[in-house]
């Protein structure tokens, strides 16, 4: 896989933290290569959205990638539940179901952005700079950018 | 079945299954299944509700499975591997997934329910109104299958009609 320029925390330089929520394993050990070939780091894990609500809660993370369709509660309304308790999370909705319908749903309950599946690593990686905005910062130096 | 069912999921395997599997891939054999649904492999089913309604089986024999889960994963992963069924689910829902998205941009609602691994051998036969097709993707990992039943919902086939 691909390594790309490292994106770190601006206010630490300590790796972006991530919440992997996808009810296959498969999927969620390939997200984690491919955030781990960002410098990015995983936070933890969920297999549905019900479960995500409390991880997200327990880890805290800097930014949520959350698939749609899943067992118990989907991942559209996990992220809205989110939001609701967390204003401030960063919640990016990876999902093959890429229809208009669905992008529109999850932006109005508070996802900020939408990868379709499969993951091309180069697409999320500019979406995680993009998202981060200034809290991210891209960086070859462990520290730099604090 | 009509073809507009038929073309999305097809583009959807080629989209999905030649950039993972860094090879092209090419539709081999296109049938109507005459008899009841016999697993081949490492199967992996996906049920659709709304306007149309069905299920797609994603069906693999096991050392198929195995090469397609080990491009996927970018690691050699033995056939036996908890993760290769894992994969193939992921590959079902992520072909499954993109096939729904087009067909519900072209006015077509429904939902797709999370896939599951299929343990029994034999399925239902097709009916008049949801007939099996059979799709078999050539690749250099090995044919992979998609049977697909779908049917339009009463409303929707009274629209058709019309």
């Amino acid at each position: 896989m691909d390594q790309f320029v490292p994106v770190r925390r601006s206010k630490d330089g300590q790796p972006v933290r991530y919440l992997i929520v996808d009810d296959s394993v498969f999927a969620r050990k390939n997200l984690a290569r491919i955030i781990e070939s960002f410098g990015g780091q995983v936070a933890g894990e969920a297999g549905d959205g019900l479960a995500a609500i409390a991880e997200y809660t327990r880890t805290s993370p800097d930014i949520v990638l959350m698939d749609i369709t899943m067992p118990q509660m989907e991942g559209i309304e996990a992220a809205e539940k989110i939001v609701q308790q967390h204003p401030e999370a960063r919640i990016v909705m990876v999902s093959s179901v890429g229809y208009q319908e669905n992008i529109v749903a999850a932006l109005q309950r508070g996802a900020r952005h939408f990868v379709q599946k499969p993951v091309k690593p180069e697409v999320l990686y500019e979406v995680i700079k993009y998202v981060l905005g200034d809290d991210g910062a891209v960086t070859n130096a462990a520290g730099a950018g604090a | 079945m009509k073809m507009e069912l038929i073309q999305p999921f097809i583009n959807a395997a080629d989209a999905v299954l030649a950039p993972g599997l860094k090879s092209p891939m090419f539709v081999g054999h296109l049938s109507m299944e005459e008899e009841a649904y016999r697993r081949k492999g490492v199967a992996a089913l996906v049920w659709l509700t709304g306007d149309i309604e069905g299920r797609i089986i994603f069906d693999l024999d096991s050392a198929t499975a195995g090469r397609v889960a080990s491009r996927f994963a970018g690691s050699e992963l033995p056939e036996s591997d908890g993760l290769v069924p894992e994969a193939v689910c992921e590959l079902a829902n992520q072909v499954i997934g993109n096939a729904v998205a087009t067909l519900n941009d072209q006015g077509f609602h429904f939902r797709v329910h999370p896939p599951a691994l299929l343990t029994s051998e034999h399925g239902s036969r097709s009916t008049e109104d949801t007939e099996a097709m059979v799709l078999c993707f050539e690749t250099a990992s090995g044919n992979i299958f998609m049977n697909i039943a779908l049917r339009y919902k009463v409303q929707q086939a009274k629209a058709v009609a019309k």
